[in-house]
C-alpha cells in the first residue's frame, strides 16, 4: 500500500500560472525522498499541496487514505497534526524558549504536563538540543534553530515529515548535520520528504530523488544523485 | 477524558491570554486606552440618561388631577364621588383636600390672604372641596380627567392641560435622544476597538501562521485572543468605573442630590453607581472579546 499517492495532479493558480501538469507519484511508507528542481519547477507547489496549504486544480492526492484536496479549510488541522513541516526560515516563535517552542504544539492538543515534558524532551534529545532547552531562538545558531524546528515537527510523532529547503540558510557542514538528524528520524519509521537545491547533500545521502522540471516529473530514481548535466 | 483535555486547553488559553496582554503590553495599552476613553463617554451618557429618566419619572409621578366638587354636595355625595373615581382605570390614589385645609394653607402662605380669609366663617368659605387624583400612567392623564369630569357632582377638573401634554412629549423625545446617544456610542466604541485590536494583531500574524501550520484548529488559535480581549476590556473599564463611583458620589455630595432646582433630583449613589459600573464592565468585556475575535478572523482560513 502506498502512503502517498498522487494521481494526475494539475495545479493552476488564480493568476493563470500552471505550476504542475499531470503529475503521478507514489511514495511508500518509510521512504526518504528528495524533491529537486529549478526555481519554478513546481516543487514548492507540490509540497504545499501535501500539507494542504494549496489544493490541486485537477487530480487527487491521497495521504494515508485521506483525500487531502477535498479537505475543508476548517478541517485542515486534522491533517497537519499527522504531518510535521520544517521550513527554510525555521518559523520559531521568538519570545518562547526552545522548550516552549516545541511544547506549545502539544499544549494546544491538550496533553497533560508530564506527557508534554516527556515528549518534548525526547524530541529535543533526538535532535541533540537537550542542553539548550532554556535558550531563546536568537541565542542559537542557524543549525540549532533548524533543529528546534525539526523537534517541533516530530514531537507529536507524525507519520510524515515534510522539509521545505531545510538547509537553504545553512552552511554545508551544518546542512549535513541536519540531514543526519533527518536520517535518524527516517530510520525510526517516519516518511521524510525533503525539497532542496543542495547538490552536495543529495549526492552524499544517496536516497530516492524526484526531479521536477517546468511542472512535470522528469526523473525519479532510487539511490539517485544530482546529475551534473541536469539544469537545476 | 476528552472533557479533561478541553478543560486543560481552556486553562492554558486563559494563562496565555493573560501572558499576551503583559508580553505585548505597549500594544495592549493602545487597545486598553481606547476602551478607557470611550467607556468614560459611555459612563457619562449612561449616568446622564438614567438621571433624566429618573427625573422625568419623578415629575410624572407628581402629575395630579384636581377634582373640584360642587358646593352643594353633602358628605354622602362627596364619598360617592370618591368611589366613582376609584372605579375608573388608571387611578393610583385619591386623596381629599377640604376647602378648610386649603384656606388654612393659603393663610399661612400670604399676609394678604390671611387678612381677608380670617374674617370668613366656614360656611362663607368660597373655595371648593377637592379630590387630588394621581394616575398610574401619566400619558393617559387627559382621558382620565375627562372621565372624572363626567361624574355627577364634579364641578370641574384641572390638571395643567396643555402644559402637561407637551411636557410628556418632550420627555419622550429626550429619552429617545439619550437612548440613541448611548447606543451609537457603544457601536462607535466597538468599531474603534475592533480596529485598534486589528492593528495590534497584525504584528502577530506570524504567530497565527505558525500555529496554523503545526495543526492548530481555528478555535484553538482564536481562544487565547478572545480571552486576551476579555482581559483588555476588563482592564480598560477600571478607570471609567472609578470615575463613575467617585465622580458620581462627589457630584451627589456637592449638589446635595439636586441640580438647578428642587425638582431635579439625582438618583441616590448607592446602589446606582455599582449597577452603572457593572454595565460598564460588561460592555468593556463584550466589546473586547468581539473586537479580538473579529480581528483574528481575518488571519484564519475559514
Amino acid at each position: 500500500m502506498e502512503f502517498i499517492k498522487i494521481t494526475d495532479v494539475e495545479k493552476t493558480y488564480p493568476s493563470g500560472v500552471t505550476a504542475l501538469y499531470g503529475l503521478n507519484l507514489n511514495i511508500k511508507k518509510g521512504d526518504f525522498a528528495f524533491i529537486i528542481g529549478a526555481s519554478g519547477s513546481g516543487k514548492s507547489t507540490l509540497i504545499k499541496m501535501l500539507y494542504r496549504e494549496e489544493r490541486p486544480t485537477k487530480g487527487e492526492i491521497i495521504i494515508g487514505g485521506v483525500n487531502v484536496g477535498k479537505l475543508k479549510n476548517r478541517k485542515t488541522y486534522k491533517l497537519r497534526r499527522k504531518i510535521g513541516v520544517v521550513f527554510q526560515d525555521f518559523k520559531l516563535l521568538p519570545r518562547l524558549t526552545v522548550y516552549e517552542n516545541v511544547a506549545f504544539v502539544l499544549e494546544m492538543f491538550g496533553y497533560d504536563k508530564t506527557e508534554i515534558r516527556a515528549k518534548t524532551l525526547k524530541a529535543l534529545d533526538l535532535v541533540g538540543l537537550k542542553e539548550k532547552v532554556k535558550s531563546y531562538p536568537d541565542q542559537l545558531s542557524g543549525g540549532e534553530q533548524q533543529r528546534v524546528a525539526i523537534a517541533r515537527a516530530i514531537v507529536n510523532a507524525p507519520k510524515l515529515l515534510i522539509c521545505d529547503e531545510p538547509t537553504g540558510n545553512l552552511d554545508p557542514d551544518t546542512s549535513l548535520e541536519i540531514m543526519k538528524v533527518l536520517e535518524v528520524i527516517n530510520n525510526l519509521g517516519t516518511t521524510v520528504i525533503v525539497v532542496t537545491h543542495d547538490r552536495d547533500i543529495v549526492n552524499k545521502m544517496k536516497k530516492r530523488v524526484i526531479l521536477l522540471d517546468k511542472g512535470k516529473l522528469k526523473k525519479d530514481f532510487e539511490k539517485g544523485t544530482y546529475d551534473k548535466n541536469e539544469k537545476c | 477524558m476528552i472533557k479533561m483535555k478541553n478543560v486543560r486547553i481552556l486553562f492554558r488559553n486563559i494563562r496565555d491570554g493573560l501572558k499576551n496582554v503583559i508580553r505585548n503590553f505597549s500594544l495592549s495599552m493602545a487597545s486598553i486606552s481606547c476602551i478607557t476613553v470611550t467607556l468614560i463617554l459611555v459612563a457619562v451618557s449612561i449616568i446622564g440618561s438614567l438621571n433624566v429618566e429618573n427625573f422625568t419619572k419623578i415629575i410624572r409621578d407628581d402629575f395630579t388631577i384636581v377634582t373640584y366638587i360642587n358646593v352643594d354636595a353633602d358628605e354622602n355625595k362627596i364619598n360617592e364621588i370618591k368611589k366613582s373615581i376609584e372605579k375608573l382605570n388608571n387611578i393610583e390614589s385619591v386623596s381629599f383636600d377640604s376647602k378648610k385645609d386649603i384656606a388654612d394653607r393659603m393663610k399661612k402662605e400670604s399676609e394678604v390672604f390671611n387678612n381677608i380669609m380670617s374674617s370668613w366663617s366656614d360656611s362663607e368659605n368660597p373655595l371648593y372641596d377637592t379630590y387630588l387624583v394621581k394616575v398610574e400612567n401619566s400619558e393617559k392623564i387627559s382621558k382620565t380627567a375627562n372621565q372624572i369630569e363626567k361624574i355627577d357632582g364634579v364641578q370641574m377638573v384641572r390638571y395643567g392641560e396643555g402644559m402637561i401634554d407637551s411636557l410628556i412629549s418632550i420627555f419622550k423625545i429626550i429619552e429617545k435622544i439619550l437612548l440613541i446617544i448611548v447606543i451609537s456610542l457603544i457601536v462607535v466604541t466597538a468599531f474603534l476597538i475592533i480596529n485598534t485590536i486589528k492593528i495590534t494583531i497584525f504584528s502577530r500574524q506570524e504567530e497565527i501562521e505558525i500555529k496554523r501550520l503545526v495543526g492548530a484548529s481555528n478555535t484553538s488559535i482564536k481562544q487565547p485572543f478572545v480571552i486576551e480581549g476579555l482581559f483588555i476590556g476588563l482592564i480598560g473599564s477600571i478607570i471609567p468605573i472609578l470615575i463613575t463611583i467617585y465622580g458620581y458620589n462627589f457630584l451627589y455630595e456637592k449638589t446635595g442630590g439636586k441640580i438647578f432646582s428642587e425638582f431635579i433630583k439625582l438618583i441616590e449613589p448607592f446602589p446606582f453607581v455599582f449597577i452603572a459600573s457593572l454595565i460598564l464592565a460588561i460592555i468593556g468585556v463584550i466589546v473586547g472579546m468581539i473586537g479580538s475575535s473579529s480581528a483574528v478572523r481575518k488571519y484564519l482560513k475559514i
